[in-house]
């Protein structure tokens, strides 16, 4: 009953997205490690590299998707919880480089013996540890998740009010980080990154693990994600996005409900940030800047939001098309960036999946 | 010293012997053979001190030529002329009459030579003459010189000009220069009265003879307690003054995000539209004003009132596309608008940095609106931040106006408070929309046109401002447009009140996380709408 639930239970996006990650934690690591550079058939480490990006960012979206195509609550500061996650797995990584900074100090991040501090900072303490640091990223975005959200959905807080405040976390969190006193690094974050779990992290063997357990942490987001919306539970959520009223009415307690739901998007979203960073290789404020958070929102309705796999597509292309432009085009970007805003919203509000839905049924029709 | 004090005499005496006017071309004249024939550096000075007696017009100029070095005699007609470096020798004008004379080779002419003796005399002839100067502002600036030159003989010298002094406000410095200069007095009764009197100013210079004065274990305990009471006037007066630019500073920053945030008030309260296109009308508007100051770089003063209608209409122009092409097409999905029109502005900004380039643009302050008043002396307030605040009071006002007494402004209010019902009465809510949207992104650029005044412009002007000027209007209340300007002038004080304490960021971090929990207690803001209208 819960295996049909689970893995048979699918509409046909969720299939092709579960297949297609499958085929890609098979084929690229093939690819890359099985075959020598010059063979047609080698992927270079560099792609492997973006395409675990990649899975991080269709994860975030995924996440967003959770709580704004469920939920109807649209954040616009999820950046702030991917780059909460981020930091947290970058602590560990700093600690990691132990003596071999720049300045060769034994106890202290390079950053800190350049302030001239003397001392490492408390809530530094544990992220020796792997496993300190992945609760670490667990528990921070899920905390500040569930207070902010007990703090706004009990007061019920909604609609553009909710957006713009959580705007205002993650631009608050982005001034905060920005300031050197904070012991994240200040302006340039957290970076030069040697080895994680005592593998060092250029190497390709690395790179593929890390992009493989992207793939893996993809996959597993999306059938939480749908195990929840399709729960009872789920139901209750996009009830709430339909009509909130009318379910309080009912008898449900409608901000617990959102809470939950939340409070596990933050989490995913963090988790998200914690594999990106290994993989791109630093962590800095500008991860929180409400900019990143507001694109990310255009992933998800570009994608088709309301679907889950959807949002991983839509992450997927526009991350593409960014790097593709931005490499190309440089001033272009922000053209297309802002015409996809304005012509999702207004001619596919049901994004490329539901584009595809439509084509399909005017070829059957 | 004496010396010093003796020459400024001199010169004092003269203006109180009141020459005829002809005799000061005749004095004039004469100081200046002397010195063209003067051989010794006493002869100079013994010259310089006629020509500061002559109290002529240009006597000062003729004499800072020669304390800089750049007085010279011709060799042919010893005449006293001032040089300038040109190609192939000096271009040289005659000192009196300062008439160019043009130019000639390096050996025509040689330098009147000065010793630092002479420079002591020529500096204090120079004050003298600025002491007795016919703009009363000069005459106070070289009193209050003098008061902290710290030259007890300088006394009698001020006390002999406050004898024939008749302007009120040169009166006053001049008695508190003497105050100033008998804080050194040996004499106890002058020096405590003198105490007494200082206390009114709070210069530097007189609250480091005072510390000094209380600190002086050789004086009674008088003399000390009064300069300590003295001195804590001075400060007590000094920290309200600062507290009073503080709270002036918060009211200029609160003044422009009320500016910022009335336009986005107007379409987010009156039309439920979201509207983060908004920063970068207020960004075109402060282009508008560096194009239009560009376009006539003569009369950059008269500019900004150019500028102004201009940068309204632009900006306003863009509104209404933006609603007519996108906002109209989402008006039952708030969080779309939201979105669509955030893709607007980063279509405008990426524009601008393609026509512009992504430097930063500098706008020329006009003159009328740089510089300062001082209202009391240690309290000045810069004029530009001054005339923000009076125009976006200005601004606001003009807006009720139009809410409250015009056709437009009736209409505007039925369609926000019953769109349907407004509708079955016959007004016309798409164009109230279109006008609507219009109006708020007009203000925005003239905002821009306001902050191209304080900052430099440049593609990103607007979005620093955007999350400022939404927590305004969700402080104030959506709707309210007093509501706006109490949470504008109030975040903009409360911002500026923590910053000496916490640092400019922290403030910022600090108010938001306020706004965080203030939305949570009261979702509707300070002012909610209430009726019918609040349901919507």
């Amino acid at each position: 009953m819960l295996a049909k639930r689970w893995f048979l239970d699918h509409e046909r996006g969720g299939k092709v997205l579960l297949a297609v990650l499958a085929v890609l934690a098979v084929a690229v690591p093939v690819a890359n490690l099985g075959f020598p550079e010059d063979s047609p058939l080698h992927v270079s480490t560099f792609t492997v590299q973006l395409l675990g990006k990649y899975l991080c960012y269709a994860l975030l979206a995924l996440s967003l998707d959770l709580v704004w195509g469920y939920a109807g609550i649209l954040s616009l500061g999820h950046g702030a919880f991917f780059a909460l996650g981020g930091y947290a797995m970058g602590m560990h990584l700093m600690r990691q480089i132990g003596a071999r900074g720049v300045y060769g100090h034994p106890e202290l991040p390079d950053f800190m013996v350049f302030l001239n501090w003397d001392a490492l900072p408390w809530y530094w303490h544990g992220f020796d540890e792997l496993w300190f640091a992945m609760l670490m990223v667990v528990l921070v975005p899920g905390l500040l998740a569930f207070v902010f959200g007990w703090l706004a959905f009990r007061s019920r807080v909604t609609g553009v009010y909710l957006s713009i405040i959580t705007q205002a976390l993650t631009y608050a969190l982005m001034l905060a980080f920005f300031r050197n006193e904070m012991g994240f690094g200040g302006n340039n974050g957290l970076t030069d990154f040697k080895e994680i779990l005592g593998y060092s992290l250029q190497s390709d063997t690395t790179r593929v693990v890390l992009f493989l357990c992207s793939a893996a942490a993809l996959a597993a987001g999306y059938l939480v994600c749908r195990f929840v919306v399709t729960s009872k539970l789920g139901r209750v959520v996009t009830a709430i996005r339909d009509a909130e009223s009318r379910v309080r009415f009912t008898g449900f307690r409608a901000e617990s409900y959102k809470l939950w739901v939340f409070t596990l998007s933050a989490v995913l979203a963090g988790i998200a940030g914690a594999l990106y960073v290994p993989q791109v290789g630093i962590i800095n404020p500008t991860e929180f800047q409400p900019l990143n958070s507001i694109e990310l929102v255009v992933w998800v309705a570009l994608g088709g939001r309301g679907t889950l796999y959807g949002a991983a597509l839509g992450a997927v292309i526009v991350n593409y098309a960014k790097s593709t432009l931005t490499a190309q085009l440089p001033e272009a970007w922000l053209f297309v960036l802002g015409a996809l805003f304005v012509l999702v919203t207004i001619a596919l509000p049901k994004g490329a999946v539901g584009l595809f839905a439509h084509v399909r049924r005017a070829r059957h029709a | 010293m004496i010396k010093l004090a003796a020459v400024v005499a001199l010169i004092v005496g003269s203006l109180a012997a009141c020459l005829p006017a002809g005799a000061t071309e005749e004095e004039l004249a004469r100081g200046i053979a002397e010195l063209a024939a003067a051989e010794s550096y006493a002869d100079k000075a013994a010259a310089a001190a006629v020509i500061g007696a002559s109290r002529h017009p240009r006597a000062e100029a003729v004499l800072t030529a020669l304390l800089e070095g750049e007085l010279y005699t011709t060799r042919a007609d010893a005449r006293l002329v001032t040089a300038a470096d040109v190609e192939g020798g000096y271009a040289i004008r005659d000192a009196v009459t300062d008439e160019a004379l043009g130019t000639v080779g390096r050996r025509a002419v040689s330098r009147v030579s000065v010793n630092n003796q002479l420079r002591g005399t020529l500096r204090s002839v120079i004050a003298g003459l600025r002491l007795t100067h016919e703009d009363p502002a000069e005459r106070r600036a070289a009193i209050a010189k003098v008061g902290e030159s710290s030259d007890l003989a300088m006394v009698a010298t001020l006390e002999q000009l406050l004898a024939t002094e008749e302007h009120g406000g040169v009166r006053d410095a001049i008695e508190m220069a003497v105050a100033t200069l008998n804080l050194d007095s040996p004499d106890n009764a002058l020096r405590l009265a003198a105490i007494e009197t200082v206390g009114s100013n709070s210069s530097a210079h007189v609250r480091a003879k005072l510390t000094a004065l209380a600190g002086n274990a050789a004086l009674d305990e008088t003399t000390r307690a009064a300069a300590a009471r003295s001195l804590d006037r001075i400060e007590q007066r000094v920290a309200l003054y600062e507290l009073v630019q503080t709270a002036f500073f918060g009211l200029s920053l609160g003044s422009i995000l009320v500016l910022a945030a009335i336009g986005l008030s107007v379409t987010f309260g009156i039309m439920g539209v979201i509207n983060m296109a908004h920063g970068e009308l207020m960004m075109l508007g402060a282009y508008t004003t560096y194009v239009v100051q560009t376009l006539m770089p003569n009369a950059i003063g008269a500019s900004l009132f150019v500028a102004m209608p201009l940068a309204f209409l632009v900006a306003a122009l863009v509104g209404i596309a933006i609603e007519r092409g996108i906002v109209r097409t989402l008006y039952a999905r708030p969080l779309e608008t939201l979105l669509a029109t955030f893709g607007v502005s980063l279509v405008l900004q990426q524009t601008v940095r393609s026509i512009f380039s992504p430097l930063n643009r500098t706008v020329v302050t006009p003159d009328w609106l740089s510089g300062s008043i001082e209202i009391v002396p240690g309290l000045a307030i810069t004029l530009n931040r001054l005339y923000i605040l009076a125009f976006s009071l200005l601004v606001f006002a003009a807006l009720l106006v139009v809410l409250r007494y015009t056709r437009f402004g009736l209409e505007m209010r039925a369609v926000t408070q019953n769109r349907a019902m407004a509708r079955a009465m016959g007004v016309r809510t798409d164009r109230v929309d279109a006008l609507t949207f219009g109006l708020g992104a007009g203000i925005a650029g003239l905002a821009g046109v306001a902050l191209s005044q304080l900052t430099n412009v440049g593609p990103n002007l607007g979005q620093a401002y955007i999350v400022d000027s939404f927590m305004v209007v969700v402080f104030g209340g959506v709707g309210s447009l007093w509501g706006t300007l109490t949470s504008g002038l109030t975040l903009g004080v409360v911002s500026k009140l923590i910053e000496p304490a916490a640092g400019a960021v922290m403030a910022k971090i600090f108010v938001l996380l306020f706004l965080i929990v203030f939305i949570q207690k009261r979702p509707r803001g300070l002012f909610p709408q209430k009726g019918r209208a609040a349901e919507a």
